[in-house]
């Protein structure tokens, strides 16, 4: 009898408290609506998740439900190019570095699948930094090369977070590459904007220092000793450079998905010639306004917004800035449109920057006299042959050997429009140098010149080997034309 | 029932009808080493064995399954191989392809690779058997230390199929055995032994010795980066897993006359 009533009395309780709670849900339901406990919320139906390679996103949740998302990743070891001529074996989630962007939105119930490609010598896992849930997933995905394994998860929390590898070693399985992002929006989305990128930072130890050609290691008394070889975003050098770079026009409103992976270095994010109008800090709920530089943590995020509103080439860079003009932490958003002086005044005024030229220019009549009196007759034939060794000496880095340049940062001079157009101002820009926007050929660059330390003589030369090669139009420059130019000012 | 069927088929498994495979063997001396997850750092004890010079080749495993029918790949049971067993290959006795008969057979699990060597009156290496050989670099008999060892090794943990060169590419280390590094994953007796036996440790997860800070904690070697990755692989396996990656070598003991 009195183990039946002492049975009876926890059923009581159970009944209490399963009353209470429901008229706690059904409170918390009519009160508020929008804060809802995220553990409750119900899912509707499945989706199988879009995933994207960097830099491009996965279209907004908007005003789906949650619901059911089924991901599917493959973890693939491939080589891959770190720069111009240096290779090096990544280890990828979806065959990129970063790994595949991943977009839910909170209360989905996230099916998992990670699959490992039987040509993989390692067994990988994954640890998601938005998973509630022990090592972010790591423990219920350890999966061996020629196997796929699932686990499921709840969002519970709104944000942008990073996932990575954590099998041992961990260190070099991120080193590696294998890192990527999870956007997490909030019900209803973020706000719409014109354009999304993915973008993510780490830095790679290789055996070979920076450069050094061919297949490279990766060295782990580098990355112990925190002395990175390459600081990249999206896996190489030239991922956002060039034909790379990530576009917008005039007007335009961007929202970047900035990562950093590490293994190691924590990211000075910043934009040359850009302010963010919004940075969630570390990929959270706080909104911070008007950043020009924002710290994200290895093995953290940040989404930064900000409207465009002037064209040009605006520079990302991990503003440590060694690692972003030496280790290649640079990327570019190219922005088209019309130019709005009122914002930005443009080339023409701004654009030469002449620590000493004015200077020389306005030295005393007799040294103009003197430069003046310097007149040498040469014959063609001598001018092209000492132009020639002057060119290969002078001009060769940036412009070629054929004159051709390099497409996005040296422009051509051979079949140069620009160039033949206009012998005074060739002669002006080799005097004292050249910065800001021009047109050469129906390309723009925007890059910088110095101005060369030669002299009258060797400018003359120069010029007219140049003018006399590659299909220029055969202009013959003299050291008077040249002085005349220098004395013009 | 179904375990008496169990004891039985394991029972079967262990049979075998075999002419011993040609493959030359030396002498590894036995001695003391510390394992990457030694308890207390405590020396473990390796007693001196025979080893196989190579690891076991596609043309020695095809023979061994033509003389024996029960591991070919349309009898093996589910329970001895998965799916990947031998899934290269053309069919039950036709080698795949891209297969050579020199390179180093994989594909197989380690209750078809235990039976191989028992039918040589051989075994798998231990756990601690393999590794005190495989400290060995052309010179010294523990090359831990060498960043020359380490880093070769980790170099072809990165390099992308491996499996298809010939046995003996490598280098020919101290105790004159071949390709423990640079070819293969090669299968151990005891593979999935080592991280459940710790102390206070025995209701963990044997995987989660492996994520993130537990894996530095239980570690006496911090750079043995080569070392974390062969015991995570390890850690990642089962025994009916066949690998395009994992292959497998033998050893014998020593019986006193022999010595």
């Amino acid at each position: 009898m009195k183990n039946q009533f002492n049975n009876y009395l926890p059923n009581l309780k159970v009944l209490y408290v399963l009353f209470a709670f429901l008229l706690l849900v059904a409170s918390c339901k009519k009160a508020e609506s929008t804060n809802q406990d995220s553990t409750t919320i119900e899912t509707r139906g499945e989706l199988v998740a879009t995933l994207t390679s960097p830099p491009n996103v996965p279209r907004s949740v908007g005003n789906r439900a949650a619901k059911k998302l089924l991901v599917n990743m493959e973890v693939l070891e491939k080589e891959g190019t770190m720069t111009n001529g240096v290779k090096y074996n990544y280890w990828t989630f979806g065959g990129s570095v970063p790994g595949s962007f991943i977009r839910t939105r909170v209360g989905d119930e996230v099916e998992f699948t990670l699959k490992n490609h039987p040509d993989n010598k390692l067994p990988h896992n994954i640890d998601m930094h938005a998973v509630t849930g022990p090592g972010g997933g790591a423990t219920s995905s350890f999966v061996a090369p020629g196997h796929e394994i699932k686990f499921s998860f709840k969002t519970l929390n709104p944000g942008l977070y990073v996932y990575h590898c954590a099998t041992a070693p961990v260190g070099m399985h991120i080193a590696n590459g294998m890192y990527g992002l999870i956007l997490v929006e909030p019900k209803g989305g973020l706000p719409p904007v014109d354009r999304e990128y993915y973008i993510m930072q780490g830095d790679f130890y290789t055996k070979g220092k920076n450069g050094e050609p061919g297949l490279q290691a990766f060295d782990m008394q580098k990355a112990v000793d925190e002395n990175a070889d390459y600081v990249v975003f999206n896996g190489s050098v030239d991922a956002l450079t060039g034909d790379n770079a990530i576009v917008a026009e005039v007007g335009e409103t961007i929202r970047l998905y900035v990562g950093n992976g590490g293994p190691n270095l924590v990211s000075s994010f910043h934009v040359i010639g850009e302010i963010f109008d919004k940075v969630h800090v570390e990929g959270g709920s706080l909104v911070n306004e008007n950043v020009q530089t924002t710290l994200i943590p290895a093995g953290s995020a940040t989404i930064v917004e900000f409207k465009v509103e002037v064209p040009g080439t605006f520079i990302l860079v991990d503003h440590s800035i060694f690692r972003a003009f030496n280790k290649g932490a640079l990327g570019m958003l190219k922005v088209s449109g019309e130019e709005k002086k009122d914002i930005y005044s443009g080339t023409i005024q701004e654009g030469i920057y002449q620590p000493e030229g004015s200077g020389i220019q306005e030295m005393p009549n007799g040294n103009k006299k003197e430069v003046a009196d310097v007149e040498v007759i040469k014959s063609l034939e001598e001018q092209l042959s000492a132009g020639k060794q002057i060119y290969s000496q002078t001009c060769f880095a940036c412009h070629q050997a054929e004159g051709q340049g390099i497409p996005n940062a040296f422009p051509p001079l051979a079949k140069s429009d620009y160039l033949n157009a206009d012998v005074n101002r060739a002669i002006g820009i080799v005097l004292h140098g050249k910065s800001g926007e021009i047109t050469v050929n129906g390309q723009k660059y925007n890059s910088v010149m110095t101005k060369q330390v030669i002299s009258s003589e060797e400018i003359a030369d120069v010029l007219t080997y140049v003018y006399n090669n590659w299909g220029n139009n055969k202009s013959v420059v003299t050291t008077k034309m040249v002085n005349g130019v220098k004395n013009s000012h | 029932m179904r375990t008496i069927g169990l004891t039985l088929s394991l029972l079967i498994a262990t049979l075998c009808i075999a002419q011993a495979q040609v493959s030359p063997m030396v002498i590894i001396k036995g001695g003391e080493y510390i394992p990457l997850y030694g308890s207390d750092s405590v020396k473990v004890k390796v007693a001196s064995i025979k080893m196989d010079v190579y690891p076991v080749t596609n043309l020695q495993f095809l023979n061994f399954v033509k003389e024996n029918p029960k591991w070919r790949r349309s009898n093996v049971k589910g329970l001895f191989a998965d799916k990947n067993y031998l899934s290269t290959w053309q069919s039950d006795t036709i080698l795949g392809i891209n297969l050579k008969k020199d390179t180093p057979i994989t594909e197989v699990s380690w209750f078809a690779a235990k039976n191989y060597c028992e039918c040589q009156n051989k075994r798998l290496p231990t756990i601690d058997e393999w590794e005190y050989a495989a400290m060995a670099d052309e010179e010294l008999p523990d090359a831990r230390q060498k960043k020359t060892y380490n880093q070769f090794i980790l170099s072809w943990y990165e390099t992308p199929k491996t499996n298809k060169n010939k046995i003996g590419s490598t280098f020919k280390n101290y105790w004159g055995i071949y390709d423990l590094h640079g070819l293969v994953w090669e299968w151990t007796g005891d593979f999935n032994s080592v991280l459940i036996s710790g102390e206070s440790r025995k209701d963990v997860d044997k995987d989660s010795n492996l994520f993130c800070g537990t894996a530095a904690i239980g570690a006496t070697d911090l750079m043995n980066y080569a070392a974390f990755m062969r015991y995570a692989f390890r850690g990642s396996i089962k025994a009916n897993y066949a690998m395009r990656n994992l292959g497998f070598r033998c050893v014998k003991d020593i019986t006193d006359e022999k010595l």
